[in-house]
């Protein structure tokens, strides 16, 4: 079974394509697989910027992101225009605010306890400012197309999901409730609330402490007098992902957890209509000598080594033996992939024996990447 | 047990897990992150949130395991410490639980190491603790001291009250002389790189750093490290039975390629295992499993941590 190739060439040259998503488990090179797109891209006459989450230090150095400012920066070196960024959450969600709120206001939400906490932590608010830089990004209409890599979530999953809960969260009866004091004068008023409500208060009391509650409660109201759409603006991100513009690439490496969570993904995004383009899959071993097979050359290392000779002969067949083995192994991963998911199309990045420090490592990948 | 993503994190927590119960002990075994990676290295269906017995160890220890839900496990705190397990239904309708859970910062991790800290310190009635040892299978190294520095991470949403005692009763169970924070790492750049950071960062954090596990270490025969013969190599091609004058040449023309590719490997990993002493932790080698890390691989791997005395 043999997937079918993915010609990234073709999505990236295609004017219609807006926005490209790079997504996959933990440590499978899905930033550096953004970057390398982002930099064909622009090479190729697209006027692109990279939006990344977490990059590792020399990733970042190697487009020329030293500081981490939350603004686009042209990237020095590239043969046309290429605009990277990382993102600050906790900024651009300061950011949202003071877009919305008349200055009094803004103060007192930013410096309101339970929103400090809110907005640094991780469970969900990088995805969601993720997507909310996303949908800014794109209105901006300044690029015309946006690579972006997906947050290290503890599940890959995490970025289609948090908005959705940031949302009904902000949105919910939790919220309604802790709203009500303020509503009603803030004076006590759990009191006019009914039994439930005033039952689950009482625990949130108990357990939270009542400086916390009155944290959140200030936070809420100061946030919903601002803009009550929070589930609205996650929904518009969600639909931008969904439109024909925006090309899912799902990255991998040939090994089992990495391909399980490449198929969960893939069969995730097909739940959730997104356009998926294809799977890239990063390190993948090959020999030089394909056609001496790991058996044919255990068996002459064997023989050798039997009869005394050749000592640097047998070595050097036990190496290519094990090199044989493991893409042995790695081919076999694909083939479960393919026979799984017969329609999505695949491309292979060979393994390097170096990280990738600047342009130039950035160009070779993504040559290999295009490579057909 | 942490490691950046790709490094077999999972693997190496779970084959500590079994080198520890080696010889009778009880050792749990403990995910955090909703992933079902416990299951899914031992070839088990799904886990609940529930301790079971997965895997018996080399002498007869058991090794138990547990994938901890944040659900279940707030909805267990509600009813452990104030009595309130039913009104975990209306909570759970209300969104309270949901947001705890997934939105406010740091309660997430505090019911999970809440929870882990709970099994740590269990004892049975003849107050003898019930687990020797808890192996955690924690957050990625990027994440883990935030996730492990419970007291900081709730500082915002409860400076007193009782988030904040429970924070700081885990804080205790965490940064006690008992506990260990290992690191997994390949020889590679970034995972080193990452494994570096995060060993400053705990420390900094005043968190008790373990040592660091070199996964999926290639055996290379020492023959190899020099320069060689292609000639040589060439005849010995030939020798073997593998090639004719004609091909032999080509044929080795090609492995050589592969030696190159193998010494220049090896040059980085020299660089990599010296950025690594720089740590000044204990380390410990696993090899590289032929077949992949499927359950006799990781007895293999126990008995590794076993022999380099890392349990």
């Amino acid at each position: 079974m043999t997937s079918p190739e993915l010609d990234l060439d073709g999505i990236i040259d295609d004017s219609g394509t807006r926005i490209v998503v790079c997504c996959g488990s933990g440590g499978v090179g899905k930033t550096t697989t953004a970057a390398a797109l982002g930099l064909r891209a622009a090479e190729r006459g697209r006027n692109v910027v990279v939006l990344t989450v977490d990059p590792a230090r020399r990733l970042a150095q190697s487009m020329g992101l030293t500081s981490l400012d939350n603004t686009p920066r042209k990237v020095a070196g590239a043969d046309g225009e290429l605009f990277a960024m990382m993102l600050d959450m906790k900024r651009t969600f300061d950011e949202i605010i003071e877009a919305h709120a008349d200055p009094e206001r803004a103060r007192q939400i930013l410096t309101n306890p339970f929103y400090q906490s809110l907005s640094s932590s991780f469970s969900g608010t990088q995805e969601y400012m993720a997507m909310e830089k996303l949908g800014q990004l794109r209105r901006s209409g300044e690029w015309d197309l946006i690579i972006v890599d997906t947050p290290p979530s503890r599940s890959a999953l995490d970025f289609l999901d948090a908005p959705e809960r940031l949302g009904r969260f902000l949105d919910g009866k939790l919220i309604r409730l802790l709203m009500a004091p303020a509503k009603a004068g803030g004076r006590s008023a759990f009191k006019i609330l009914n039994a439930g409500f005033g039952l689950v208060a009482g625990v949130l009391t108990k357990v939270l402490g009542a400086q916390v509650l009155k944290d959140i409660q200030t936070f809420v109201s100061a946030l919903d007098a601002v803009f009550g759409g929070f589930r609205q603006r996650a929904e518009q991100t969600y639909k931008l992902l969904q439109a024909p513009g925006t090309a899912f690439i799902v990255v991998a490496t040939p090994e089992r957890d990495a391909m399980r969570e490449a198929s969960y993904f893939v069969e995730r995004l097909a739940e959730e209509r997104m356009p998926l383009a294809g799977l890239v899959i990063n390190r993948v071993h090959r020999s030089p000598a394909p056609d001496l097979s790991a058996a044919r050359s255990t068996a002459a290392a064997e023989d050798l080594e039997s009869r005394g000779e050749h000592e640097l002969t047998a070595a050097v067949l036990r190496l290519h033996a094990g090199r044989m083995q493991l893409a042995a192994r790695e081919h076999r991963e694909q083939e479960h992939f393919a026979s799984a998911h017969p329609t999505v199309p695949v491309t292979q990045v060979p393994a390097m024996s170096q990280d990738v420090h600047d342009l130039d490592g950035l160009r070779e990948i993504g040559e290999l990447l295009a490579k057909r | 047990m942490t490691g950046k993503g790709g490094t077999g994190k999972t693997t190496v927590a779970a084959a500590l897990a079994l080198a520890l119960a080696a010889g009778g002990r009880k050792v749990l075994l403990v995910e955090v992150e909703g992933r079902q990676g416990i299951a899914q290295v031992f070839d088990l269906p799904p886990l609940p949130y529930e301790e079971r017995k997965i895997a018996v160890a080399p002498g007869g220890g058991d090794v138990h395991a547990l994938a901890i839900d944040p659900e279940e496990a707030m909805l267990e705190y509600l009813e452990m410490f104030y009595g309130l397990k039913r009104m975990g239904k209306a909570l759970t309708k209300m969104g309270v639980v949901d947001f705890a859970t997934t939105i406010a910062p740091g309660l997430r991790d505090v019911l999970v190491t809440g929870k882990t800290s709970e099994a740590v310190r269990r004892r049975d009635r003849t107050g003898k603790r019930v687990y020797d040892t808890v192996v955690m299978d924690a957050p990625p190294t990027g994440r883990v001291t935030r996730f492990l520095n419970v007291t900081q991470e709730v500082a915002g949403l409860a400076r007193v009250g009782p988030v904040r005692t429970h924070a700081d009763m885990v804080r205790g169970v965490v940064a006690s002389p008992e506990t260990a924070v290992h690191f997994v790492t390949l020889l590679e750049e970034m995972p080193v790189q990452e494994t570096l950071d995060g060993v400053a960062e705990l420390r900094a954090a005043k968190l008790p750093v373990g040592g660091i596990f070199i996964n999926m270490v290639r055996s290379v025969d020492p023959t190899l490290d020099g320069p060689f013969d292609v000639a040589e190599l060439a005849m010995g091609v030939k020798a073997a039975g593998l090639g004719d004058d004609g091909n032999a040449a080509v044929i080795a023309e090609a492995l050589a390629g592969e030696v190159t590719e193998q010494q220049r490997r090896a040059e980085l990993e020299r660089t990599e295992r010296d950025a690594l002493e720089t740590a000044a932790v204990p380390r410990y080698e696993l090899p590289l499993l032929a077949d992949g890390a499927d359950l006799a691989g990781l007895y293999e791997l126990a008995e590794a941590i076993r022999t380099q005395g890392a349990a």
